[in-house]
């Protein structure tokens, strides 16, 4: 029992510190945000309002799985705008820790790469926590009707981090489809390994 | 084989780190009834994980003449394990750990797995001993690392 009460104020400690949060479940109504884009005009869930939905895309420049994954997202955020569901970026990082991190070094990258869609800034780190976001990359796929937003799918981009040439499983783009076809995605939460969120001391 | 005949050959060969699949590395914490294990799940690009290395390195020098194994589980790409991983820890001389690469390809499945509460995020650590875990998944200072693990010995007793 002691042993369970110093690790419960242990973890309550050290996950108070690290700023997580319990978040959003899939079904939950999605939290609105209103965060600057690199080009330096603001995005919120208002600015989709015609949109079917929006895949949102927690990742930053520095983490190498985030980087692994560049180019698998700018190929998704293709194939999902053109089923109505557009993609933003999102970098919850406190650029104090992690320079690489910050609102310059986000235009530089998206720039080298070619962004197709907004790369904005959670700079208080709140929208990050209410998401529940925990690790960089962290998708959240939300429908739209009427400007009424819902969480439809938390995780993973696809079953494979290391090759994307071995992925079996798109996880976003086949919650994506089911939702364009009318249906309920049949995998709607997925884990994966990832950076831990950067969050402010 | 001795303490010494094992520290000479890692003098000459440098760690030996194997692929293991997550079932391997499982049967292993199962068999070993009077050792604790503090399995370490951490990464090459993963800067919080490197940087609480030495606490498990300390605490393997600690307990070195006790029944107490710190593993340490790459999560890199298998792929880059004689490029990345091997060069790394033979930069780094954590000698008294035993040192793995995870062969598993997808996540999703495998995660829950190690724990239910996990998000996948490292760095992230197991401690286990006759069947009672502790886990959790933020980064250790070498004091906290001590502490935690010593009450999960003496919580057991």
């Amino acid at each position: 029992m002691k042993y369970v009460l110093m690790f419960m104020i242990l973890a309550t400690s050290m996950f108070a510190q690290q700023g997580v949060q319990t978040g959003v479940v899939v079904g939950d109504r999605a939290p609105d945000f209103r965060l600057i884009n690199i080009d330096g005009q603001f995005i919120s869930l208002d600015t989709y309002k015609n949109s079917k939905g929006l895949v949102v895309v927690f990742t930053c420049n520095h983490c190498p799985y985030s980087v692994k994954y560049e180019d698998r997202i700018i190929a998704l955020a293709a194939e999902t705008a053109k089923l109505g569901y557009p993609l933003v970026a999102i970098n919850p990082n406190d650029p104090v820790k992690v320079p690489g991190d910050s609102y310059e070094n986000m235009q530089v990258r998206a720039k080298e790469k070619g962004f197709t869609f907004p790369y904005i800034v959670d700079g208080t780190q709140e929208i990050a926590k209410a998401y529940g976001a925990k690790r960089t990359p962290h998708v959240f796929l939300l429908s739209n009707a009427s400007n009424s937003w819902k969480v439809e799918y938390i995780g993973a981009i696809d079953d494979n981090a290391n090759d994307a040439e071995k992925v079996e499983s798109r996880f976003v783009l086949d919650a994506v489809r089911s939702l364009s076809s009318g249906s309920t995605p049949t995998v709607t939460q997925t884990k994966a390994i990832g950076c831990t969120i950067k969050w402010k001391e | 084989m001795s303490l010494f005949a094992s520290l000479f050959l890692y003098l000459a060969l440098g760690p030996h780190v194997e692929e293991v699949r997550l079932s391997q590395l499982q049967q292993r914490l199962h068999a070993g009834r009077d050792t604790a294990y503090v399995v370490n799940f951490w990464a090459t690009w993963c800067k919080p994980c490197v940087e609480e290395l030495p606490a498990f390195d300390k605490l393997s020098r600690t307990y070195k003449d006790q029944p107490v194994k710190v593993i340490l589980v790459s999560l890199d790409n298998p792929a880059e394990r004689e490029a990345k991983v091997v060069p790394f820890l033979t930069r780094r001389g954590y000698e008294y750990c035993d040192a793995v690469v995870l062969n598993e390809p997808k996540p999703h499945l495998w995660i829950d797995r190690v724990d239910q509460s996990w998000s996948g995020s490292i760095p992230a650590t197991l401690f286990i001993k006759d069947g009672r875990r502790l886990f959790g998944e933020f980064q250790f200072s070498a004091e906290l690392l001590e502490k935690t693990f010593t009450d999960f010995l003496n919580e057991g007793k």
